[in-house]
């Protein structure tokens, strides 16, 4: 079992001078490249912002047909999730490859319960016609509501690419886990792609109430 | 050619502007040369201190140069070349500033006109109901506002001698006013990319005294009654923007050349007809009816835009294009 | 690590294709960018000429109107996006980083070729466009007219989308490898200036592209759904888009100038023997214009209906980017004074830049005036004075890196007569098609125009005629460098005399650069303190 197999030892690149050298370069790496998605969804927030100051009524309406019920599950599966990914690093730290790999598990069962429930919500919207512009035929009192659809999968839909890449990321982990490369001494990208994962849930947290609850 | 020019001409004039014509000129054909010949001499500096430089440092034998450590900080001159720059610059901004001011609030007497901009033409409505065709008449010494929009795609009004230019927005409204200060008859381009005819999106504002202006806006725009109907679509040609997408030459455009137009027989998706009087008109106030084969249904309606007067010279002058 | 064998380097250290193909040294990386990038401008150069060449007369020579539009918008798309935005940072940024600061690679060797892999990936892109319907938009994809056009616009798109991720990669990549790589003794204010400028711009990089990204994505939803966001029939707002462009696009000329007056700090203290003037003048001036550049981005839109404050402001900001520039060419001809200069090829392009790109700056303070700009806006005279600056700025000071450092990458001299021929008939060439333009602006010539006022015909003939000089001297340079390649003379260590701590290391550099970790005792510039052997 892999459990009882040593972990394999970790080189350090040829270019770096020591382990703690790589791992400080990582993470400045992996917060610049956050701060580039901080503003790749900006943008978006931007989009968002402007819309609001728009046409604030369209928001106030399309409050009523999203489920904020789902949203909050949603929130809830992605906090959870955060602290069953910092878990995993902290196994990882303490040696418990077994462990890492159960956090890391869990985490992306999360990941999928997430799309679950945004596949649900987003199939109730196509099939009441909640869609774009060119495809909306649901009936509503603002004149403007598919803007707010347009803007609501857009963002949504990126996010969840997001989520989709961090499954991806997280079932290399567990490859790498089974074969023993993450231990006390090493477990840099568990902690990359935990920096990422955070900022996952960060941008969640931050469409929830944008687009669920305030109205 | 095409673009036979009947406005004044750009190019010939004293200086590097165009002719000014409009009361913005003198304090934008300043700044532009303020900022010009103080560039030039700026730049002269440069040039002669460089080559000045160069050539009593160039490396040669017999030359070494002084020994000791290099000069890397002088607070004066540094202060020199950083602090009168900026206060060069905010003035220059602040020049730039108070004429845009001038130009962005019209006076509150301002003559209304509205703009419509559409690919590839531009239509101009008076106050009573008067419409032009790319032709758009003002007198001169009275404020004009021009209140503006597109129905399509982004485009932009531009008229050089009156150093004026407002993007024309769909859904919105724009505007420009401008007063001009000399008669005669100026060039209107659109300076906003929208597509295949956007270099034919031309237009002419014709300056006229105020006496001449009331009685042309009296005669609602028909000053072309003199004119025999050929010669009268011939100018129609150009002013109602014709010109945008048929040639006259035999090269097919966006639209198909009128050279040899007329009596040929068109096929189009529903059957073929053949090019006469009728066809014609029906192309100018419905073309999108008989759209010939290999073309795009992108023709606007003419109708209400050409009088019967005007589409019986349009449809004379295609007759004397052989 | 492996000792220095005499002959090998990092060219002939491991050979075939496949070695170079996953190789992780960023020389070998950085080669392989100048290739590509050098094809890019060769088929910008090409849709130039074509398009130029329609420009002879007023009339129809070689294609119609909306082939002509596909032209200028391929032009701008591969000159931006293919060129102009990776070439200093990815070839020679690449290449010279880790040797500038003592280190064996950047940070993130593997990364470094994913960017060049995601950059070929998004040139394809571009190119299936090309064959595919070419967008016509113009490379600024307006909306409404890039929403519902029929050409291929969201091929074009995502193309650019991917390059922008290969540029923010690189920026990161080169962020990290600074703050990190350097070698003992090497601290802050001893590194050379294009290190300095390869930093400022990588900040850019970083912050400004993924708001490209993201609009570029919107551009793309929007034409497959019609989200409506930009769609005015829909309820959205075209100047929208133009500000989320212009967002990017304007801290983009800066990620173009940045390294380029990186390079000209590097030729006039080599060429010249001198410490530079005012080192952390100029050091702190690359931070200063890369922080001013993401406010002034509004002066693009003085009259796209933004409100009057929002013009004053950006025009008020304008002014201010533009005092940091001038700062550097004072302190570029003062690091002149008590020198002891040398006319090689590489200082010719120096003085290229010094007066191309001054000449470029005084009409951006033109253009930088609220009541001048709305005469000129739109006019030829945008596109003379951002050819002057892109051209006359950042490539002439391209050019100048890459006669500095070649006999450096390959070992290899070049012909230095053929050299400044070529730099005669590009000097002469690039004049002749731009400051002509300069002139047809201020008369009112709108740009983005298949025909013209046949007034207007002499001096577009003259412009198009001086893109046939142009030509002459890229040919007569890509000859000279390909027979340098094959032929030329094997040049030393250090050619040029020069005190940059790239220029201690093997011409070719070995792979791992440095035999022994270097120990950095003086600047790059200490041509008073240090004498060399």
């Amino acid at each position: 079992m892999k459990i009882t197999e040593p972990h394999k030892e970790h080189i350090v690149a040829h270019h770096f001078a020591n382990s703690k050298h790589e791992f400080d370069s990582a993470r400045l790496g992996m917060w610049i490249f956050l701060v580039t998605e901080v503003l790749f969804f900006g943008a978006l927030f931007v989009a968002y912002a402007f819309l609001r100051w728009s046409y604030p009524e369209i928001f106030v309406e399309a409050h009523h047909i999203l489920s904020w019920k789902m949203g909050a599950l949603n929130t809830a599966i992605l906090i959870f999730s955060s602290f069953t990914m910092v878990m995993a690093i902290r196994s990882a730290q303490l040696n418990q490859r077994l462990k890492t790999s159960l956090y890391l598990i869990t985490t992306m069962i999360c990941a999928f319960g997430f799309l679950v429930v945004k596949f649900f919500e987003y199939s109730a919207k196509i099939h009441h016609g909640y869609l774009p512009a060119k495809y909306f035929v649901a009936h509503g009192a603002s004149e403007y509501l598919h803007l707010f659809f347009g803007l609501y999968f857009t963002m949504t839909g990126l996010h969840g690419i997001h989520v989709l890449v961090g499954i991806g990321l997280i079932i290399w982990l567990l490859l790498r886990n089974r074969k023993g490369h993450f231990y006390s001494n090493y477990y840099t990208p568990l902690e990359m792609v935990g920096l990422y994962w955070h900022f996952v849930d960060l941008v969640w947290i931050f469409l929830f109430p944008l687009f669920y609850l305030v109205g | 050619m095409q673009n036979k020019t009947i406005t004044e001409s750009l190019i010939a004039s004293n200086g590097w502007m165009p002719k000014a014509a409009s009361t913005f000129a003198p304090n934008i054909d300043g700044l532009f040369n303020f900022i010009l010949y103080g560039s030039i001499l700026l730049f002269v500096g440069i040039l002669i201190v460089t080559a000045l430089f160069i050539i009593k440092y160039r490396k040669r034998p017999g030359y070494s140069p002084p020994s000791g450590p290099h000069i890397t900080h002088n607070t004066f001159l540094e202060l020199a070349w950083t602090v009168p720059p900026l206060i060069l610059t905010i003035f220059i901004f602040y020049w730039g500033f108070t004429g845009f001011l001038d130009m962005a609030v019209a006076p509150k007497n301002s003559l209304d006109i509205s703009v419509t901009g559409k690919k590839w033409m531009w239509q101009f409505e008076y106050k009573n109901g008067t419409k032009t065709l790319g032709e758009i008449v003002v007198p001169v010494n009275t404020p004009v506002s021009l209140i503006m929009s597109s129905e399509d795609v982004i485009h932009s009004f531009y008229v050089p001698n009156f150093r004026i230019k407002r993007d024309v927005i769909p859904n919105r409204y724009t505007k420009q006013w401008f007063e001009a200060t000399r008669t005669g008859t100026f060039q209107i381009f659109c300076t906003e990319y929208c597509g295949d005819g956007h270099s034919q999106m031309l237009g002419v504002i014709r300056v006229v005294s105020a006496d001449d202006y009331e009685k042309w806006l009296a005669n609602a725009g028909s000053a072309d009654d003199g004119l025999p109907p050929e010669k009268l679509g011939e100018k129609l040609y150009t002013s109602k923007g014709c010109v945008a997408c048929h040639s006259v030459d035999g090269t097919n455009k966006i639209g198909p050349t009128w050279k040899g137009l007329f009596g040929k027989t068109r096929a189009y998706a529903g059957g073929s007809t053949v090019a006469d009087e009728n066809y014609i008109k029906e192309s100018i106030e419905n073309p999108t009816a008989k759209v010939v084969t290999g073309y795009q249904p992108v023709m606007p309606s003419f109708k209400g835009l050409l009088n019967d007067k005007e589409i019986a010279g349009v449809i004379a002058y295609i007759k004397t294009l052989k | 690590m492996s000792e220095s064998v005499p002959g090998t380097n990092y060219i002939n250290a491991v050979s075939g294709i496949k070695s170079w193909l996953t190789t992780l040294d960023h020389k070998r990386i950085g080669i392989m960018y100048l290739l590509f990038i050098a094809i890019s401008f060769g088929l910008g150069g090409f849709f130039a000429l074509a398009l130029r060449l329609e420009l002879l007369n007023p009339g129809q020579l070689i294609v119609s109107a909306k082939q002509y539009n596909q032209l200028f918008t391929l032009h701008g798309a591969v000159m931006v996006f293919l060129f102009i935005v990776p070439s200093i940072p990815a070839s020679l940024g690449n290449f010279l980083l880790p040797i500038q600061l003592g280190a064996k690679d950047v940070a993130f060797p593997r990364l470094n070729l994913a960017s060049l892999y995601l950059y070929v990936f998004g040139a394809a892109f571009c190119v299936y466009s090309m064959v595919s319907g070419a967008a016509d938009t113009g490379w600024t994809f307006y909306t409404p007219y890039s929403s519902t056009t029929d050409t291929s616009v969201i091929s074009m798109t995502l193309g650019a989308f991917i390059l922008g991720f290969s540029s923010i990669f690189t920026g990161i990549n080169f962020i990290v490898t600074v703050h990190k790589m350097r070698a003992p003794g090497m601290s802050w204010f001893k590194l050379p200036l294009f290190t300095w400028s390869l930093y400022a711009t990588a900040i850019i990089q970083v912050l400004a592209t993924p708001v490209l990204g993201i609009t570029l994505l919107l551009l793309v939803v929007e034409r497959l759904v019609g989200i409506g966001i930009f769609d005015p029939a829909l309820g959205g707002d075209p100047v929208l888009f133009q500000h989320f462009f212009w967002f990017y696009s304007h801290p983009a000329v800066y990620i173009m100038i940045l390294p380029a007056m990186g390079v000209m700090s590097e030729l006039v203290t080599t060429f010249s023997k001198k410490n530079i003037f005012g080192y952390k003048m100029v050091a702190f001036s690359s931070i200063a214009i890369a922080v001013i550049s993401f406010l002034v981005w509004g002066h693009h839109l003085y009259v796209s209906g933004q409100s009057d404050y929002a013009d004053m402001i950006f025009s008020f900001l304008t002014y201010l980017v533009a005092i940091p520039s001038a700062v550097k060419v004072f302190n570029w001809i003062a690091t002149l004074y008590n020198g002891e200069i040398e006319l090689k090829a590489p200082f010719l392009y120096f003085i290229a830049f010094l007066f191309l790109f001054t000449i470029g700056g005084f009409t951006g303070i033109m253009l930088a005036s609220l009541s001048l700009d709305v005469h000129l806006h739109d006019t030829y005279f945008v596109v003379a004075h951002f050819h002057y600056v892109m051209m006359g700025g950042t490539v002439m000071a391209f050019l100048g890196g890459i006669h500095y450092w070649w006999p450096k990458m390959f070992g290899k001299m070049y012909s230095e007569k053929a050299a400044v021929v070529a730099w005669f008939f590009i000097m002469a060439g690039f004049n002749m098609v731009f400051f002509t333009q300069f002139i047809l602006g201020t008369k009112g010539m709108p740009r983005r125009y298949y025909s013209y006022l046949d007034q207007f015909q002499p001096l577009h003939a003259f412009s198009t005629v001086g893109t046939w000089v142009l030509t002459v001297g890229f040919l007569i340079m890509a000859f000279y460098l390909v027979e340098s390649l094959l032929n030329g003379e094997p040049a030393g260590d250090n050619p040029w005399g020069s005190l940059g701590l790239e220029w201690t290391t093997q011409s070719p550099p070995i792979t791992e650069n440095f035999a022994d970790t270097p120990h950095i005792i003086h600047g790059p510039y200490d041509y008073d303190k240090v004498k060399l052997s």
